[in-house]
């Protein structure tokens, strides 16, 4: 079994992970805000952002090219180009850094799609575990519905739609976005995942949010000393 | 034929009716001359021929490509990378080929990938993971040994010049590129015995002339084929 490592540098790391429609992206962005306002050392990043990676990515899945080992691995390049250049660098430098989606997405998505989870987890196991991970528990019905409602266009990885599950995007997507559900609900125990309810309106869930990181990180530690004028 | 690993979903290892031939050595050890002068000796025996290498993918090669030119990807980005170059050609060419009886002649494979990684201090048992996993044990693998002085003829007569990458220029082994490229080679020379002992390569001396070289593969591919 492969073991992935927890850091021991000065920053600190605290992933936001659940289902498209969980609300866990508009959480980060609050929590971002918060201590940004507040006049921490602070960074953000987003799943599938890397510049340079991100042009063959987009390529490769207009065209869809991308088999689940290949699609696999192009993430995990993307991931890696932004762990090395800027999650690990900002962690020794003493940066909370904020990851919307970190590789439990990979390990969620990737196995779904029939990939050995531990192959994934060998080849993202050059990253250090999260400090903190939260995990927007909500049910897949609902997300679901908060996705479908305003009746979007539905890319073709994003509703599933490689995995042949169902012919129709919308249906795709309801039985892709159940299977995520369940192997991240497998997973939450072994990685020590924080579950927020995200049945809650937005202020209620940004609060409990900001409750759990004032009680485990040394926030205080972590003041910018130069001042900077947002 | 069998995968080193579990393999990829979907592929059964054993109904691929093709060869795998890899051939394996330094930057001007005569690789590329030696597939052209056995594609021609295979395709007139009326074997079909699919010939594969690092860096060919449609997948990212363009990218691949432009990162290598502005130095600006970190180590295990790159081997990620190469890796998924590696997997689209496996999928996409190695396997089809494979299935339709063909040889497939690969110029360099995984441990050329895992050689250049391990020589800049990557972690042997995730490169070892992430290739096992998923690649083909080939049929053969030659690997061509030449030294590192006669490669640095061979590389000047080729291209006027040595490249930045394979004389590890990147690991600043050295300032002066010449003497980058020999401490490169040998290091590499180092971790292919290595490497050897895992996988099992039939070593080629490369120190002759193409044609003998030529002789000499056709002779132990006839043998295979053979069995």
């Amino acid at each position: 079994m492969v073991q992935i490592k927890r850091h021991d540098q000065k920053g600190k790391l605290i992933a936001v992970e659940g289902l498209d429609g969980s609300g866990k992206s508009t959480q980060i962005y609050l929590l971002k805000r918060w201590l940004e306002l507040e006049g921490y050392k602070v960074f953000f990043t987003e799943w599938n952002s890397s510049f340079l990676v991100k042009k063959a990515t987009k390529k490769a899945k207009k065209s869809k090219l991308l088999t689940p080992t290949t699609f696999s691995l192009i993430h995990c390049t993307d991931f890696a180009d932004r762990y090395e250049r800027q999650i690990w660098p900002l962690l020794c430098a003493g940066f909370i850094v904020l990851a919307d989606r970190y590789f439990f997405t990979a390990f969620a998505r990737d196995v779904v799609r029939g990939c050995n989870l531990e192959w994934v987890k060998n080849n993202y196991s050059f990253a250090t575990l999260p400090d903190i991970t939260l995990f927007f528990k909500v049910a897949p019905a609902v997300a679901i519905g908060r996705i479908l409602d305003g009746r979007p266009t539905l890319k073709y990885h994003e509703a599933g739609m490689d995995l042949n599950l169902h012919p129709d995007p919308y249906e795709s997507f309801k039985l892709f976005q159940r299977r995520i559900n369940d192997a991240y609900e497998n997973m939450a125990e072994e990685f020590h995942f924080t579950v927020i309810d995200a049945n809650r309106p937005v202020d209620i869930m940004q609060r409990q949010v900001r409750d759990i990181v004032k009680e485990r990180i040394d926030l205080p530690a972590y003041k910018l000393r130069t001042r900077i004028v947002l | 034929m069998k995968f080193y690993g579990k393999g990829l979903a979907d592929i059964k290892a054993d109904e691929l009716a093709g060869k795998l031939i890899v051939i394996e050595g330094a930057d001007g050890s005569g690789r590329s001359t030696q597939i052209r002068l056995l594609t021609n000796w295979l395709e007139g025996r009326g074997h079909g021929i699919t010939d594969v290498g690092l860096k060919r993918s449609t997948l990212v090669s363009a990218q691949l490509d432009q990162a290598m030119q502005g130095n600006i990807l970190s180590p295990i980005t790159l081997s990620l990378f190469y890796a998924t170059d590696f997997a689209d050609q496996l999928e996409n060419k190695i396997i089809p080929a494979l299935k339709a009886g063909f040889i497939v002649l690969a110029d360099r494979y995984i441990y050329t990938l895992m050689a250049r990684d391990i020589v800049r201090g990557g972690d042997r048992d995730w490169l070892k993971n992430i290739y096992e996993e998923i690649a083909l044990v080939p049929n053969v693998v030659f690997y061509l040994d030449v030294a590192p002085r006669f490669l640095i003829e061979r590389n000047m007569k080729k291209s006027a010049g040595l490249d930045y990458w394979e004389s590890g220029m990147d690991i600043r082994l050295s300032r002066d590129i010449f003497d980058s490229f020999i401490k490169y080679q040998r290091k590499m020379k180092q971790v292919f015995k290595h490497l050897d002992t895992l996988y099992h390569f039939e070593i080629i001396s490369g120190n002759r002339s193409p044609r003998a070289i030529s002789l000499d593969l056709q002779r132990r591919i006839e043998n295979l084929m053979k069995v």
